[in-house]
């Protein structure tokens, strides 16, 4: 292979590169900071990428590539992993014929997500491996090893990243891999998990962690770094890497690039050779519990360091134990809804008519900021139609008519369908009213396509989900379109009729994001273009 | 404790000033140069028009992407408002570049230059920051910006930031350090 001169990457455009250096046949995913730009990245060089509906449908759509013999990367943020447990748990089982690497992208510090939990503990409880890179090479490295991995013991791999690895950029040398054709062979026993065959699957996935555990691969990914001398040993993995080289060059640092399985035994020698050891960690303090399992003896975190991301300074505290508290910056300016947002007049109205609002995850979940602060509950993507149901089956009637589930397009079509079933199905006796604010985008992760949108990750044009056609389809008996920029009055007349009415009620106010505007228009121009006749 | 030669460079503002474009000039330009570089901002809901910042590091080896607090060696802020949360980057001695500092550099002709000038206020303040980065050149610095503007966008880029790193050399009152950290840094002239 030629030689590649070295860009400057960010980790998502690491991976990227990568996947599409290791031949990839599908990359599939749903938008979530800081995950969403991997899958961009690699429709713009080259690669094939599509959003799904939501990361259980991706997870399943990689897993088809997979069992065909294909390469799938399947991306989505830490939460998403929650919709996609799943098939992830039952996929660790069933293994794959190709390679299937699933990324989750961490958010410690919760910089844009509704919660920092940490994924490392999927692995453990699936069963799957877990690789961890600390900066933009070790992305590019580490994809290549996950994708030989998979590929190598037919096992799904977790490949977990934080916000800071996503989205910082560190220079990239690359090395491009052969391509791989797809075929499907056919093996049942190994594929259909009716119980019969999942309790020899579950121990076949349990020998293939034991022979990962001591591959040649785990020496690849688990390095010594420091001063050899020093009595004092560290060991980390991820960004926290990065911070406690630059701490702590003195100590002996041992670094880990796969979480699970660990090296045990490698873990057990490094420890026995220092005077005393310390693991430092973001997140959970999942290595530490591990040692202590494994009767390795080490010292880990005080609680608090638990909590948000680690720095460099917080490091420089847990390893000089010296945690008197850093007084915390002057608060920056909070996000909001852009000045000329539709959203602004939804919130008005609820605000105005005193209603309960369950809100969901996007942009619109700035309803909940000042001046409007009109949202009550924000729980995950789609809570806002069972929550909202749930609050008209308990409350009194007189509250129970102020409440409206807001929820946005992009999350509607996500895991908003299966609530408006249940509004069908199990309908609260004061009725219910759904608002879903379609600004034909996902807007918080950057403007993503969804398929409400009718266009594809590449902006494509495909077909386009009906939401009127849809919500009549599963039984709501009012349906009502309306441009909320266009008659702010008769937009909270609407609300305000809605929760009057008792029935089951869907308002969809559809006016395109401020942000997409020129990007439509362009598309627009050009697919016109294309149809006139003269046009070659 | 920090590592030799990393120079530590933090660019502050509010979503939509072109925070991230910023450093993003700034990294490749020293990527260019040859350094090891690592530059990080956060994404997502912070961008809906709340204080934005991106820390860039550059230097012979840089580890940790985020710049520990109070080692900052530059500091750029777009807007005014953001001097306060973004102070505490800034080391004893730092340099603090805003926009109050950047002189009136072109003749403006109609509201669009205006507006134009209005949306290169961010190579404006590269341009300063660049003046006192002797191991970046010009070169280094222009393919950067060519390739972080749009088409047709370059040479007025290219002008601005020419003009604002040739008057940030002669005239030192166009940068200041906070009072509170005092002592005002004699600008590096080449």
């Amino acid at each position: 292979m030629a030689e590649i001169a070295p860009q400057l990457l960010s980790g998502n455009e690491a991976i990227a590169m990568a996947a599409l250096d290791a031949g990839i046949t599908l990359g599939v995913g749903y938008p979530g900071t800081p995950s969403t730009e991997i899958l961009e990245n690699l429709s713009r060089i080259g690669g094939e990428a599509q959003w799904a509906p939501n990361e259980k449908v991706a997870l399943e759509v990689g897993i088809g590539v997979a069992y065909a013999g294909g390469r799938a990367l399947v991306t989505m943020k830490h939460v998403g992993v929650n919709v996609a447990a799943d098939p992830l748990f039952t996929v660790a089982y069933t293994g794959v014929s190709g390679a299937l690497v699933v990324i989750s992208a961490d958010d410690p510090g919760m910089h844009s997500s509704q919660n920092e939990q940490d994924n490392r503990r999927y692995a453990v409880a699936a069963g799957i491996p877990m690789l961890e890179p600390s900066d933009s090479q070790e992305a590019y490295d580490y994809m290549l090893e996950a994708f030989e991995l998979s590929e190598t013991f037919n096992i799904t791999v977790l490949f977990r990243l934080t916000t800071r690895v996503c989205h910082s950029k560190s220079i990239v040398r690359s090395r491009p891999k052969p391509l791989r054709q797809a075929h499907f062979e056919r093996d049942i026993k190994g594929r259909v998990m009716i119980p019969g065959y999942a309790r020899p699957a579950h121990r076949r996935m349990r020998e293939k962690l034991k022979q990962i555990a001591v591959a040649p691969l785990m020496d690849r990914l688990t390095f010594e770094t420091g001063n050899p001398e020093s009595k004092k040993g560290i060991i980390t993995s991820g960004i926290t890497y990065q911070h406690v080289v630059e701490s702590m060059p003195d100590a002996r640092i041992l670094k880990l690039g796969i979480t699970y399985p660990l090296p045990l035994e490698r873990i057990q020698q490094f420890v026995e050779s220092v005077e005393e050891c310390l693991v430092v960690e973001e997140g959970d303090p999942c290595l530490e519990e591990a040692f202590k399992f494994a009767n390795i003896p080490v010292e880990g975190k005080p609680e608090d360091f638990r909590f948000g991301e680690l720095t460099v300074d917080r490091v420089q505290q847990i390893i000089t134990r010296n945690y008197k508290e850093i007084p915390p910056p002057p608060p920056g300016k909070p996000p909001q809804l852009c000045a000329r947002c539709p959203h602004r007049i939804a919130f008005s109205i609820l605000s105005r008519l005193d209603c309960i609002v369950a809100g969901d995850i996007g942009c619109y979940t700035l309803g909940v900021m000042p001046p409007f602060e009109a949202m009550d509950t924000c729980v995950c993507m789609g809570a806002s139609i069972g929550v909202g149901l749930g609050l008209r089956h308990a409350l009194p009637t007189d509250e129970a008519r102020r409440v409206v589930s807001v929820i946005g397009d992009s999350t509607f079509a996500h895991t908003g369908i299966n609530g408006l079933v249940e509004m069908a199905y199990n309908p609260p006796t004061t009725g219910h009213v759904v608002l879903i604010l379609d600004n034909l985008t996902t807007a918080m992760t950057g403007t993503q396509e969804h398929p409400g949108t009718g266009r594809r990750l590449d902006h494509s044009a495909t077909r386009q989900l009906d939401f009127e056609a849809l919500s009549r389809a599963v039984g709501i008996q009012r349906v009502h379109t309306i441009d909320p920029t266009e008659d702010a009055e008769a937009y909270e007349r609407l609300i305000k009729d809605s929760l009057e009415s008792g029935e089951l009620v869907v308002i969809i106010a559809r006016k395109p994001c401020i942000l997409t505007e020129k990007r439509i228009a362009r598309l627009e121009a050009e697919a016109c273009l294309a149809e006139q006749p003269n046009n070659d | 404790m920090i590592e030799a030669g990393v120079t530590n460079v933090v660019i502050a503002g509010l979503g939509g000033q072109g925070v991230v474009k910023a450093s993003d000039i700034l990294s490749q330009a020293a990527f260019a140069a040859g350094l090891d570089v690592k530059k990080s901002e956060i994404h997502g809901m912070s961008q809906r028009g709340g204080s934005v910042s991106s820390d860039v590091r550059f230097g012979e080896r840089v580890f940790s992407p985020m710049i520990p607090r109070g080692q900052a060696d530059f500091l750029i802020i777009m807007e005014e408002t953001q001097v306060t949360p973004n102070i505490h980057h800034i080391r004893p001695g730092g340099v603090l570049i805003t926009p109050d500092h950047i002189p009136y550099i072109l003749e403006v002709e109609d509201e669009e230059q205006a507006i134009l000038l209005q949306r290169t206020l961010n190579v404006a303040m590269i341009g300063v920051l660049s003046s006192y980065i002797p191991n970046i050149m010009s070169e280094h610095w222009l393919e950067a910006i060519h390739n972080n503007v749009p088409n047709g966008y370059f040479e007025i880029n290219r002008k601005v930031f020419l003009l604002a790193q040739a008057v940030e050399q002669v005239m030192s009152r166009l940068v200041t350090t906070t009072s509170s950290i005092g002592g005002i840094p004699k600008p590096a002239l080449r």
